[in-house]
């Protein structure tokens, strides 16, 4: 596939691809089989990453970022989408929203984010709030200047990294004509704030090593300069900075399925049954051109709504269209290289079988297929009065 | 002293590379193509030079297609100052290459000429010596260390029976070795400046080159794929082997 991109931008995702490959893939079984980074391993990641100028790459250069727009991100993205997320999660890219800080929040956590000093996870979901953000139980309550937070967050990623984890708390209710609505508020709440503790979570089929953890709240007291945004503010702060997060797991499941295709595509020129090779079976090259043109499509897809965040067309329906298209294409990618690979495609001495697994949250997290659906439903069919 | 890196546009070395059925060459279309890994490593060690004072301008030079430029640039996004690129499409034997190299080498006027020990595409292993013998320049090959001092330069050779050691005259021409370094990644800042930085056309013609193959090509195969081997339980059954079987002894 090609797409218009100038020569730094060539140069961004060889570079890139290179660091995975080199210093990524070769750690890859370890994390599998042990479920977790070294830290030795995790730091030295980090430090290869600031040396190349790659750290916090997703931020303006006015905090140390590097200013990259949304095109050149969603490459970095997606050549990064080809490695293990428990490894590449210390190529660090801090969450964007740390752009909201104020006053002294930009010394205490934007700056040290983005130098990679802190690090960061975000936390909304909660066992009984998912796609339903506004069904949202965990509180704060005004003491004084102060707020009191009660209640928990399950699946929060990567806080077990974390030196401080940006969360939506609850903090009032509207009614509205479609029923009560959550006020929302966020709160930057530091590891080992008294009332904050963090356990681990549930073990994933997907992505092993990289940690989903619950983080629980009991009379957890924060002052007001921990509010992130303005107070009841929450909706604008997701919407302000949430809105690109979702076409990052559309790039990471491009990078991945080339990754996948590649392996499939080789082996079926390779492996010899019947006196031939496999790829000469249409059953096997008609899986291959499927694979490809549906890779290609995603590929095209994310480049394009990146594109437009960064002429400033309206994305919403595109990246929606991109993270429910992209995902479903690694799922059924995926699938069909293990198929290919026969027997071998499910033991784990290829990384296919982990593919097939790991392609699997990519439904799931930053909304679900149905949510992504529901949205492109709304993108189209609202302005029709319908 | 100026430094001349010569790098060359090649398969990238994580693809296998495959014979064209027509067996004219090997298959180059939808193929992944990078610098040479030895040429990386003279990049490298140039730029590392250059922090340590020794040389104050780093030139790469590429020789191939318009695509060629992209090996440049990479350079570039490495830490190299500027780049020249000699474009020509089709093939190239060594000594076309060197003959060029050498034009511009009395047009720079560097102090130090680097270029990888060979190319992983023809593995030739002839360009650097090529050079140096046209030029009349010192040549230090097979670089695992590279030492400036008074009198020249000490060179580390990896030799078959170990390392080597020689002191050369300079300015020379350096082959470079796997172990020499470990060549950097383009860093995001570079990579930004690379943009800005020159690279100069020339052709072989403005060079006084014919860079016209003298060998033709008949055909390309893979090679013979290896027989599985044998495990055998004794000495005994080795020598017999090697007599009855293969009839070597
Ligand atoms: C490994 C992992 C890591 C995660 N990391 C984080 C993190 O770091 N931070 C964070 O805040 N969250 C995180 N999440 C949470 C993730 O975003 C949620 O799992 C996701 O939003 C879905 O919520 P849920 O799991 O509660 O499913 P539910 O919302 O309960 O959905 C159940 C099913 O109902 C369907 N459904 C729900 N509503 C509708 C509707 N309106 N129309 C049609 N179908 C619907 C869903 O599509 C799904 O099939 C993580 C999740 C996982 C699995
Ligand atoms: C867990 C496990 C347990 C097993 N247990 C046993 C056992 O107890 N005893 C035993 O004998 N075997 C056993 N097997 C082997 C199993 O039967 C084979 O894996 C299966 O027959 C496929 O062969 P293969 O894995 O070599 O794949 P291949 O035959 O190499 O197939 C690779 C791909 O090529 C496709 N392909 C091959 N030929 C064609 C064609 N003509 N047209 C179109 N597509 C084609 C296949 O569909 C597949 O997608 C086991 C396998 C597994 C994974």
């Amino acid at each position: 596939m090609s797409f218009p991109l100038t020569p730094e931008q060539d140069m961004i995702v060889e570079t890139v691809r290179k660091f995975v490959e080199t210093e990524i893939y070769p750690y890859e079984d370890e994390v599998e089989r042990s479920g977790h980074v070294r830290p030795e391993l995790a730091e030295a990641i980090k430090a290869k990453t600031q040396e190349i100028g790659f750290y916090g790459c997703n931020f303006p250069e006015e905090v140390g970022g590097a200013g990259l727009n949304h095109l050149e991100f969603a490459l970095v993205e997606r050549e990064l989408g080809r490695g293990s997320m428990a490894l590449t999660h210390f190529f660090g890219r801090p969450q964007n929203i740390l752009m909201a800080c104020q006053g002294d929040q930009r010394e205490r956590y934007l700056l040290p984010a983005v130098r990679g000093e802190r690090m960061d996870a975000l936390a909304m979901t909660e066992p009984g709030a998912g796609s339903d953000i506004r069904g949202m139980k965990c509180h704060a309550r005004r003491d004084g200047s102060d707020w009191i937070v009660n209640g928990s967050k399950h699946f929060i990623s990567g806080a077990d990294h974390a030196d401080f984890v940006i969360v939506f708390v609850a903090t009032g209710e509207d009614q509205t004509p479609r029923g009560p609505k959550k006020r929302i508020t966020t709160f930057l709440v530091d590891r080992g704030t008294p009332g904050f503790v963090m356990r681990d979570g549930y073990e994933s089929v997907s992505h092993r090593g990289y940690k989903n953890m619950i983080l629980e709240f009991d009379d957890c007291r924060l002052p007001a300069d921990q509010v992130l945004g303005d107070v009841d503010g929450g909706y604008d702060v997701m919407n302000t900075w949430l809105y690109a997060t979702r076409l990052t797991v559309a790039t990471m499941a491009v990078g991945r399925a080339r990754r996948t295709f590649d392996m499939a595509l080789n082996y079926a020129a390779e492996r010899e049954q019947f006196g031939q090779k496999i790829g000469r079976f249409q059953g096997v090259s008609f899986q291959l051109a499927d694979m490809i043109t549906e890779i290609d499509a995603s590929d095209l897809l994310t480049l394009s709504a990146a594109h437009r965040l960064d002429v400033g067309l309206p994305a919403n329906r595109e990246i929606a269209s991109a993270k429910l298209y992209a995902t479903e294409c690694l799922a059924r990618v995926t699938d069909a290289a293990l198929q290919i690979h026969g027997g071998m495609g499910l033991m784990n001495d290829l990384p296919l079988e982990r593919f097939w697994r790991d392609a699997r949250v990519e439904r799931i997290w930053d909304g679900t297929s149905e949510i992504q659906r529901h949205i492109i439903g709304r993108e189209l069919l609202r302005p029709l009065g319908c | 002293m100026k430094a001349l890196v010569c790098v060359k546009r090649v398969i990238d070395y994580n693809v296998k590379v495959r014979v064209k059925s027509d067996e004219t060459g090997v298959e180059l279309n939808n193929v992944k193509m990078a610098m040479n890994p030895f040429d990386e490593i003279a990049v490298e060690q140039a730029i590392r030079m250059k922090e340590a004072g020794a040389v104050s301008e780093i030139v790469v030079v590429s020789i191939g297609p318009k695509q060629a430029q992209e090996t440049i640039r990479t350079g570039l996004a490495m830490g190299a100052d500027r780049g020249i690129h000699v474009e020509h499409d089709g093939e190239l034997e060594p000594l076309a290459i060197a003959k060029m190299l050498k034009a511009l080498v009395e047009k720079e006027e560097p102090g130090i000429v680097f270029c990888g020990k060979q190319a992983i595409d023809g593995d030739n292993n002839q360009t650097p010596q090529m050079l140096s013998a046209l030029l009349g320049w010192p040549q230090g090959t097979f670089a695992s260390g590279v030492e400036l001092n008074d009198a020249g330069a000490l060179i580390t050779r990896e030799v078959d029976g170990g390392l080597e050691d020689i002191q050369i005259n300079m300015p020379a021409v350096l082959s470079v070795d796997l172990r020499l370094n470990e060549p950097r990644y383009a860093s995001l800042p570079n990579i930004m400046k690379a943009k800005k930085k020159p690279i100069d056309g020339t052709t072989p013609a403005d060079l006084g080159v014919d860079p016209a193959p003298r060998l033709t090509t008949l055909k390309v195969t893979e090679p013979p794929a290896r027989a599985a081997g044998v495990k055998v339980a004794s000495v005994a059954e080795l020598v017999a082997k090697l007599r009855d079987e293969a009839k070597v002894i």
